[in-house]
């Protein structure tokens, strides 16, 4: 068997062995390579999609590491077409066996189907903006040196009177999509999270950061963050459910607003599963809520390109409170006679396309100038175990969890018992009286975003929990 | 396998591990599905691949790669090690595993039709007749089906000298319609929602669920949904559908029970649980005609919780979990049974992947048959509401408070079956509630339902556990939270 990938050495570091990533020109070698071995089949049409992943998780619980791990996968995908036909098979056996077994194996898969008359030719060569998101000081972070900010983070908890629990991972990632027509998009990128959850029996609180670049992490602060905030909700009352002025800490915004942003896909609202229905061009949320999909905001992440190797768009999806645009894979768009957005999802797939990149515009207010302006109120963290309940309304339900504080006459004076909460997310938006400006948030339900801190009135709790 | 298993393990101890064991797996999967008449998806993947865990210096340590050759492998195990290392830099204690006999064994899950052995071409045509009998209902505005099938080799090897294959071969299967009218969404599906029932089977799944039979019946209960009677707000009589049932258990007894959420591991993320280490053998859990068993066993049946060892090497085995309503045990590891005073894990250390590190999982942790039958159920039940196939879950980071909707619900009034009910939902206190069921089905409306998509651990693993269920009846439930105005 030949190896298309030359071996993958591992790089010696001065404690701990890492990897690196394939050469750019390996990368590109196993794209030709497929499409080589290709020809001598009866596609019509290949692409190739190459993924590596080399990612390192640390993670910790009751002051202590209690799993560490790493991998490193290279996974190569192949869609064929032919007589009007296309599926996808997908292996991580680099050798040239391998590789034209995958081929033939997708060109099984697409023989057996019915033509598909909408299927399109595959795209040409396309051209992408440039966008750096490697950052060469978070690929070379080693398991030693996430182990000293994980205890340093244990010591503060321990010292505190407090049980820690997280993880700071770390790792590098890269990405080729290429075709038989000319089209290779490359792209990497490396990443890095710490989260951290500081409990005080029988209290908890919690703070996360995401970033490309570690050095833009600050694990300590993020502890200390918590610990503070697990303190103050040691001792609880309970409140009656009902409707409450609420001050959203971004990460629960974030959890929140994340589910949804699929009804911006051309093919969900196709599909009449979108709240969008009969609602585009109408003023359905406040008017102080713009919302973009922006994949190059210095503040995201992700590849320029969708899943055909398609430059992404920059999208105003909200304007002023009036959903004006949806997300276009080229399928959808040329089903609706528009131009493709470059959010479309690997093909063959039923869901279309999906923005990935959200930036919400924001405001000028913060936190602090939200609690001061509220009489009664409560300020929550983070939000769990979010699902929906009504997909038109947009009504979702879902926990409280790891802080959520009773805010009196502008000042935080206590903390309160989780509530479940049910509630319409186009309400919701309707009901935003301040934002702070919008950050980079990460959170547990929905993926990274740009957005604010919301003051939002009328949030509708239903229950109460027992803690 | 082996080889590449002992090099491994070879590698690790040199480096200085005390404990090593090593997970090669092959995972073959195929996935078919059609939408409004045409085909959606339609993918297969392999992925193969070596994980290598150990304990160096009193810590824990994984790694794993693709790179299946003697160097690759090494470098791996070396790097698992090192890994280690790095861990005892900020451990707490010194990991101590419980004891466990070495094993070479090789068992297959048993299997009638081998799905990847039937031609797609059949595979497609059942979908899209099915999805076509959806789409022959006026009203019904979307149409779904898919298959899914998976083959997974594992080969296990541990420096206590277990050898063990394993293979196992999981079908699933489900069809959806759904109807927009008028400013709302309806769906129905068949015979699970989330892609249907999945189990530890070959193809006679797929044969066993009569697809055609039942699509145009969901699609027409989607349409006549829209004219239904809104779900009322009340306290009362609830009778829950096996499926449904399946996944109250999963949220609501099986997470609490797992030990590496009790212990505080999954703090940060999938959260704690309420059963602390002293409610063992105390808390009156159910009531007493709740049975829970976490079953891995074959026996049990042939669920997505089935095998013939974890992925520790420790052998299949059925834990009481509730009998007669006391609380009796919990989900159990090498490294965590001595906390709760047993010599042994349970067995229940499962990964989704070669490069995922095995956690405490759920197995098929699943109420035991009850004694009615199902038209006696309804019979005796003078009032209360019927919900069917779940729609949305959702439970504290603790599992106490949790709150469930269905796709569809039905009136029962005088003993008899009534009008249909849209927008069902139901909410309360996990003990509350299992202290509140006052009868269960018997064995003969008994289903092993498996759920396909439980996410847990960091980095995030997605793991198939199954729910033994028969149909079951719960007094004075709060109804119809999740659409209350106020």
């Amino acid at each position: 068997m030949t190896m298309v990938a030359g071996p993958r050495k591992p790089a010696v570091g001065r404690k701990s062995e890492r990897v690196d990533l394939l050469p750019s020109r390996e990368l590109r070698g196993i794209v030709e390579t497929v499409l080589r071995l290709a020809k001598s089949t009866d596609a019509v049409e290949t692409e190739v999609h190459v993924d590596e992943v080399a990612d390192a998780l640390t993670r910790f619980a009751n002051n202590g590491i209690h799993q560490n791990v790493f991998e490193h996968v290279v996974t190569v995908s192949v869609r064929t077409v032919t007589g009007g036909r296309t599926a996808r098979a997908t292996t991580n056996r680099l050798d040239e066996d391998s590789l034209r077994a995958t081929i033939e194996a997708s060109l099984s898969l697409a023989h057996s189907e019915p033509r598909d008359p909408r299927l399109l030719p595959m795209p040409g060569r396309q051209r992408y903006r440039a966008v750096n998101r490697f950052i060469k000081a978070t690929a070379a972070l080693t398991p030693e040196e996430r182990a000293c900010a994980v205890r340093l983070a244990c010591d503060l908890a321990a010292k505190k009177g407090q049980v820690a629990a997280g993880i700071f991972s770390s790792g590098q990632s890269q990405t080729a999509v290429g075709n038989s027509r000319g089209l290779f998009a490359p792209y990497s990128e490396t990443h890095s999270q710490f989260s951290i959850t500081m409990q005080e029996d029988p209290a908890a609180s919690w703070a996360k950061a995401d970033s490309a670049d570690v050095r833009e992490m600050h694990p300590q602060k993020l502890a200390e963050r918590a610990s503070e905030k697990a303190h103050l909700a040691v001792k609880t009352t309970e409140l009656a459910p009902g409707r409450y002025t609420v001050i959203l800490e971004p990460a629960a915004v974030l959890d929140l607003v994340g589910f949804m942003f699929y009804d911006f896909a051309a093919t969900a609202v196709r599909d009449k599963r979108s709240c969008l229905n009969n609602r585009m061009g109408k003023q359905l949320l406040g008017k102080n809520i713009s919302i973009s999909d922006d994949v190059f905001h210095p503040l995201q992440k992700g590849a320029p390109f969708d899943g055909e190797g398609m430059p992404r768009q920059r999208v105003l999806l909200l304007d002023r409170g009036v959903p004006k645009n949806l997300v276009y894979s080229r399928a959808s768009a040329k089903i609706a006679r528009r131009k493709p957005t470059g959010h479309g999802f690997a093909l063959p797939n039923e869901y279309g396309e999906a923005p990935m990149n959200l930036v919400f515009g924001g405001g000028d207010s913060s936190v602090e100038k939200m609690m001061a302006s509220t009489d009664r109120g409560l300020l929550v963290t983070r939000l769990w175990y979010i699902r929906e309940v009504d997909p038109y309304e947009k009504v979702m339900t879902g926990m409280t969890r790891d802080g959520l504080f009773f805010v009196e006459n502008g000042k935080v004076t206590g903390a309160v018992k989780n509530f479940r909460f049910n509630q319409s997310l186009i309400e919701m938006l309707n009901n935003v009286e301040l934002m702070g400006p919008a950050v980079r948030a990460t959170g547990e339900e929905s993926f990274e975003m740009v957005v604010p801190a919301m003051k939002v009135r009328d949030f509708h709790f239903s229950e109460v929990t027992k803690f | 396998m082996w080889d590449l298993c002992t090099n491994a393990l070879d590698t690790a101890k040199l480096r200085g591990a005390s404990y090593g064991d090593v997970r090669t797996m092959h995972l073959r999967q195929r996935d078919l599905t059609t939408k409004n008449g045409q085909v959606g998806t339609l993918a297969q993947s392999e992925s193969i691949g070596i994980g290598v865990r150990v304990l160096a210096n009193g810590a824990w340590g994984f790694a794993s790669t693709d790179r299946l050759t003697r160097e690759g492998v090494a470098a791996c195990a070396a790097q698992a090690v090192s890994i280690a290392k790095a861990s005892a830099l900020a451990k707490r204690s010194n990991v101590v595993l419980a004891r466990e006999k070495a094993y070479v064994d090789s068992w297959q899950s048993p299997f009638r039709k081998d799905p990847f052995e039937i031609p797609l071409e059949m595979q497609l045509a059942l979908l899209l007749a099915a999805d076509g009998e959806m789409r022959k209902v006026k009203g019904v505005t979307l149409t779904e089906t898919n298959m899914q099938f998976r083959k997974m080799d594992s080969w296990f090897a541990s420096s206590i000298g277990s050898r063990i294959h394993q293979r196992k071969v999981i079908s699933g299967c489900g069809i959806g319609a759904t109807s927009f009218q008028g400013g709302e969404i309806q769906k129905r599906s068949y015979p699970n929602s989330f892609g249907g029932q999945h189990a530890l089977e070959g193809y006679e799944l797929v044969e066993s669920l009569d697809l055609m039979k039942h699509a145009p019946v969901i699609a027409e209960e989607a349409a006549a949904l829209h004219s239904a009677a809104q779900c009322p707000e009340k306290f009362g009589t609830l009778i829950l559908a096996g499926n449904q049932l399946g996944l109250q258990i999963h949220e609501s007894i099986g997470h609490p029970i797992e030990l590496d959420r009790v212990l505080g591991q999954e703090a940060n993320f999938a959260g704690t649980s309420f059963l602390t280490l002293n409610q063992l053998n105390k808390l009156k859990y159910a009531s007493s005609v709740v049975n829970v068993v976490a079953d891995a066993r074959l026996d049990h049946g042939r669920g997505l919780g089935t095998f013939a060892y974890d992925d520790e090497g420790v052998p299949a085995q059925c834990t009481d979990i509730i009998k007669d309503g006391k609380f009796r045990g919990y989900l159990s590891n090498r490294e965590t049974a001595h906390l709760i005073g047993l010599e042994r894990s349970s067995g229940t250390m499962r990964t989704e992947s070669w490069n995922r590190l095995p956690i405490i999982r759920m197995t098929n942790v699943s109420l035991l048959p009850g004694t009615w039958d199902y038209d006696d159920l309804i019979a005796h039940t003078a009032d209360g509401i019927l919900m069917d196939t779940n729609r949305s879950w959702s439970i504290d980071d603790r599992r106490y408070q949790f709150q469930f909707s269905t796709e569809i619900g039905w009136e029962i009034k005088g003993g008899k079956k009534m009008r249909m009910i849209k927008n069902p939902s139901y909410s309360g206190i996990t003990t509350e509630f299992w202290n509140s069921c006052d009868a269960i089905c018997k064995f003969d409306h008994w289903t092993l339902w498996g759920t396909p998509n439980c996410g847990k651990g960091q980095p995030m693993q997605t793991m198939g556990t199954g729910h033994g269920a028969a149909p079951a009846r719960f007094r004075n439930v709060r109804i119809g939270t999740a659409f209350s105005k106020q």
